[in-house]
Order: structure tokens, then sequence, then C-alpha cells
């Protein structure tokens, strides 16, 4: 009972509130991240496992053509075409060779950590240091650096509205691709392949370009999160997609909850980054709780399960054989209660 | 129009499951033609309505539509010619997209998808005629998501979606076999009436002997993966049920027409 006591003694609300900016910046971060998530597995239909590396790779990128002197513009640039490299391997592995969807992943994903390994130098951690390259957006303007990184957690906030601002352009440019013809052909393809062929489409190229449009987003999230962090490391990806779709899935059921019907496309990919700030601020609140962080990962396997389940678990409860038994004997009761 | 020349398909080739589907089809259509096409399960109908779209390489033999060989085509390259509605209602459309999506992506049959907008303003006044034409009320709910609508109604949609950019050739493969009677009389009843204005060649799947009869200027008979019985003009006008069965017991070599689907829709 003690021990109890000391425990909530312990827990320092101002705690809490000291990492909630981190944790929406964060959230942010991870919800581009998810965006790129989206793309597969919600549009394609597609669970792409690629992304655990090409978040990686886009974080290693950013820092080693930083070191080489490269404005961040191109280094972010090249961070995004690496991605769309990844993308389109496991699109090639999947249709050209017929390797089933998550395997193709797979592969790329084993493939791509030597490779951000030879990209960082063989270093597995490389520093990418605020006070070298200062900043573009900066609140306090002593180092403000046209070629500087875009953001760092050194200014938690500017992090945060750039962050933001570069979430909202995703989101537009997402909503109006997807609405293109070519947007909606690829729609088509993962919904319903067949119907997609038979109207011309080209289902493989179309399952092509849509992974390499989403890692490309990962690789530039791991992009942005590596200089808001101040370091790209190999392992930085480690259980991404994970996150991914826990606020593909969290945004999802919440956004169904508030706007039922009226949940469009544009309020879907507005709910994905939403769902990734939800994620950082339980992760929050979990920490702050003194939940060991190497179990952190336990944790959002179990949120991402809860998530996923309810959907499934609510569509049962409507329609289970229990449900039928238990309805015929409540009304033979009344039947009963009725005669007597 | 069309033109096969002895094509052959096997399924499953030295497998125990090793299935001859067509075994040398030879089928000629002459433009405006609109040929119905019975015959009993797994005779092979849909296997040649496929072999004709490009689902899978045939193993042998040639295919041509109006001067152009598309043997070697892709089933996405010969969309460009062809308009079909399936069997399944939920085949032909995307559930999760709304009608005029729909719509929209079958206009571009053929054509390359570009960055415009996927739907554009013009379009939607178009689409609201063809649809108010159908007398269902879709043209009402063109926002819709298709997924919404009954099976008879996602018939018609893929109807309108198969002939919306006239095709060579449109392939029904039993389209109406998954719907109520009265709500597949409907569909037949538009199939028809969108094949004789559109002046359009098709082919048609069927297990209804008397929609085969009523409906078309040919009727063919498949059996074994083979055409077994080919008839058109007057001579079709003319044709009973009782003349199909008594046909197809000759052709197939006294074989009892046995199946029951067939015999039940008599
Ligand atoms: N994709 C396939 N793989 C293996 N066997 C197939 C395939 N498609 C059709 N078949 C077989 O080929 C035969 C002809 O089928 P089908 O053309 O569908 O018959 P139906 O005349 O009833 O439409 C059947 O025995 C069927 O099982
Ligand atoms: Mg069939």
């Amino acid at each position: 009972m003690d021990g109890f006591l000391d425990y909530f003694g312990s827990l320092d609300p101002s705690l809490f509130v000291a990492a909630l900016p981190g944790n929406i910046a964060q959230g942010i971060l991870w919800g581009i991240m998810a965006l790129g998530v989206y793309i597969t597995f919600r549009i394609l239909n597609f669970a792409d496992l690629t992304v655990d590396g090409s978040f990686a790779t886009g974080g290693a990128v950013t820092a080693v053509m930083l070191m080489n002197g490269s404005p961040i513009w191109i280094a972010m640039l090249v961070a995004f075409l690496a991605g769309i490299t990844a993308g389109l391997v496991t699109g090639l592995l999947h249709t050209f060779l017929g390797i089933p969807d998550i395997l193709s992943g797979i592969l790329s994903q084993i493939a791509l950590y030597p490779i951000n390994l030879h990209i960082m130098n063989k270093f597995s951690n490389l520093p990418i240091k605020v006070d070298n390259y200062g900043m573009v957006f900066t609140s306090n303007s002593e180092k403000m650096n046209i070629c500087g990184l875009i953001m760092s957690m050194r200014d938690v906030y500017t992090a945060i509205i750039v962050a933001a601002v570069i979430a909202v352009i995703i989101m537009a440019i997402m909503y109006w691709y997807f609405g293109t013809e070519q947007g909606s052909a690829i729609r088509a393809t993962g919904a319903n392949p067949k119907m997609a062929s038979a109207q011309g489409i080209n289902i493989s190229i179309d399952k092509i370009v849509a992974l390499a449009l989403s890692n490309g987003l990962v690789a530039f999230s791991g992009s942005l999160l590596a200089q808001y962090q101040g370091f790209a490391d190999v392992n930085m990806g480690r259980g991404s997609i994970v996150i991914g779709l826990a606020a593909v899935i969290i945004g999802q059921v919440i956004g169904e909850a508030i706007f039922r019907k009226n949940f469009n496309f544009i309020l879907r990919l507005l709910f994905v980054v939403v769902g990734g700030i939800i994620y950082y601020l339980v992760m929050g609140i979990v920490l702050w709780l003194k939940m060991p962080p190497e179990d952190l990962k336990l944790f959002t396997a179990i949120i991402v399960a809860v998530f996923l389940a309810i959907p499934y678990l609510r569509g049962k409860s409507k329609n289970s054989f229990k449900r039928v038994v238990k309805m015929n004997r409540k009304s033979a009761k009344l039947e009963v209660e009725k005669n007597a | 129009m069309l033109e096969i020349k002895d094509v052959f398909k096997t399924f499953n080739k030295g497998t125990v499951n090793e299935k001859v589907a067509l075994n040398g089809v030879d089928l000629k259509l002459n433009d405006g033609d609109f040929c119905t096409i019975i015959g009993g399960n797994g005779a092979g109908k849909s296997t040649m309505l496929n072999a004709i779209a490009g689902v899978w390489p045939v193993d042998r033999g040639v295919i041509f539509l109006g001067d152009k060989d598309v043997t070697g085509l892709p089933e996405h390259k010969r969309a460009l010619y062809l308009g079909r509605v399936f069997q399944d209602p939920m085949m032909g459309t995307v559930a999760d997209m709304e009608i005029i999506e729909n719509l929209a992506i079958a206009a571009r049959r053929g054509k390359k998808r570009s960055l415009r907008w996927g739907v554009t303003k013009a379009e939607r006044e178009k689409y609201r005629e063809m649809l108010a034409q159908f007398d269902l009320g879709l043209e009402n709910r063109m926002t819709s998501k298709v997924g919404l609508l009954s099976g008879g109604q996602r018939q018609a949609i893929t109807l309108l979606m198969a002939t919306i950019k006239k095709p060579q050739l449109l392939l029904l493969d039993e389209h109406t076999a998954a719907l109520d009677p009265k709500t597949a009389a409907k569909v037949l009843e538009l199939s028809d009436k969108i094949i004789a204005e559109n002046k359009l060649t098709a082919l048609m799947v069927t297990h209804n002997m008397h929609d085969a009869i009523a409906h078309g200027n040919r009727l063919i008979m498949m059996n074994n993966g083979k055409i077994i019985f080919d008839i058109q003009g007057e001579e079709k006008k003319k044709l009973k049920t009782s003349d199909l069965l008594e046909k197809f017991s000759v052709a197939s070599g006294g074989q009892e027409l046995d199946n029951d689907r067939m015999l039940l829709s008599k």
C-alpha cells in the first residue's frame, strides 16, 4: 500500500505537461509517416512492411547529405527519391516476380538495413547537430539559415507549426492526386483489381506507383524526424509500420465515431494525422506513468490490436450465434410471463 | 467484328486437376451481331469470354477484334475494345467509390490516365441524362457510394460503364443470374435497349433458354469446350426450347442435358 502511494506521489503532473509539446510534434511527424501507410494499407489494400526500412533510409540520407554540405532542401528531396526507389523495388518484387505482398515488403525491409548502413558509411548512428546547421524557421532568430534544418526539438513550438504546415500541404496534395484520373485508377486498383483491369487500368503499374509514392512519403517523414530528434539511426524505423497503422486505425475509429456518414476523404486524411497525435499523447501518458520505455512497442502492439479488433467485434456483437440464443430465451421467457 | 480461330485453353496442365476448358473454338461474329450463348455448367462459356477479354493468354489459336489481332495483348490493353459485365454484381464496380466516379473511370477506358480531375463538370450532366434513362432513380444519387446500391442497380451501372465508351464488342456473362427474376428481366430489357440503340456487337451468356431464344439474332450452344450448335436469323426466330434440348442431346452424342439450372429455367 505504501509503495502504491509512493508511486502516485512520485508522479509529477508538471512533467506530463512539459512533455506535451514534444509529444504533439512527434505525433504530427509520425502522422505524416502514417499518411504514407494510408496509401498502401487503405487505398491500395497492401500491407507494406517496406516502411520500417524506408523510414530509416530517409533519416540516413538526410544526415549524410547534410554532413557533405548539401542544403536541407536537396537532402529532403533525395530522401524522398530514395524512399520512392525502395517502394519501386517492393512493387517490382510483387508485380513482376509474383512475390506475395507481405513478403515483398519484408524482403525490401531486410535489404534496406545494410543499405542504410552503407549510406551512413557503416555508422549505425549519425548526429544532425542543429548548432552546426542552424534552422530555416526559428522563433529565436539567432541562427536563421536558409539552408539549415527545417525543424529541431530545440525549438519545439516552431517544429509543431512547421510539421503541421507540411502535414496540411501533403494532405492537400494527396486529396488532389487521388481525385485525378491517375489517382482514381489507383483507388480502383486497390478496391477492385478485377474491375480496374476490365476498365483498361494496368494494375501492376498502379500498384508500383502507389508503393513508390507511399515509401517516398515515409522516407520524407524519416528525414523530418531525424532533423527533429537531431540524429539518424539505422534502427529508427524499427516497428514504424505498427506506429503508422496505429495512427491510421486510431484516426479512423475516432473519425468514424464523430463524423459517421460525413467522414469524407479529406477528413480521413486529417484523422490519420490526428491519430498520430493521439497515439503520441497516449505514449506520453504511459511514459509519465513510468512504464519502462523498452515496453512501449509492446503497448503499441496492444493498442493496434485493440483498435483493429473494434470494428470486427462491433459487427460481431450485432451478428453472433450467442446473441440469437439469448434473444430467443428472452422472448420465450416473455411468452411464459404473458401466459402466466 | 470478332473472329476466334482454333482456340485452346487447358487449366492446371500436368496436374490431376487438368481441365481442357476450350477445345478448339471457332467463332466469327459480324458487325451488329447479338449472339446468346447457352450450355451446361462447365461447358467453357465463361472461359471463352475470358479468352476474348485476355484475362490470361490462350494456349493456342488467334483472336481478332475488328482487323486487330489481339491474341498477344494483356487484359488492360484489350479493354479499349471491350465492355464487360460479370455475373457477380460486386465484380464490375468499386463499392467504395461514388456512382459518378465509377462511370468516369469507365469513360476513360483505353485512354491514358492523366493528372486532370477524375470527374469533370461536363461529364456530370452527361451521366445524369444517361442514368435518368434507366428510370431507376440513380440520377439523383450520383454521389452515393455504389456499395449502397442493390445488385440490380449495380448491374445497371456496370452495364452503363461497359457501354459508356462504345465498345467494339460487349461481353455479358450471366449478368442477370444473381438477380431476382423481376430485376433480372429489367436489366435484360435495359441490355437489349442499349445494344439496339448503340448498334453494338454483343455476346451474352445465359442459363435461361427462353432468354437465349428471345434475345439477339444468333444463338450458340457450347459443350465440353466446343461450340456444338450455331443458329441465326429466321431459323433462330422459329427456335423452341424443345429444339434446343434435342440439339444438345444429338450434338453431344446422346448425352442428356443434365443441367438442373437450365431445365428449371425453361
Ligand atoms: N481459372 C481457372 N482455373 C482452373 N480451372 C478453371 C478456371 N476457369 C475455369 N475453369 C474450369 O474450366 C471449365 C469451364 O469453366 P467455365 O468456362 O467457367 O464454365 P461455364 O460454361 O459454366 O461458364 C470448368 O471445369 C472450370 O472448372
Ligand atoms: Mg460461367
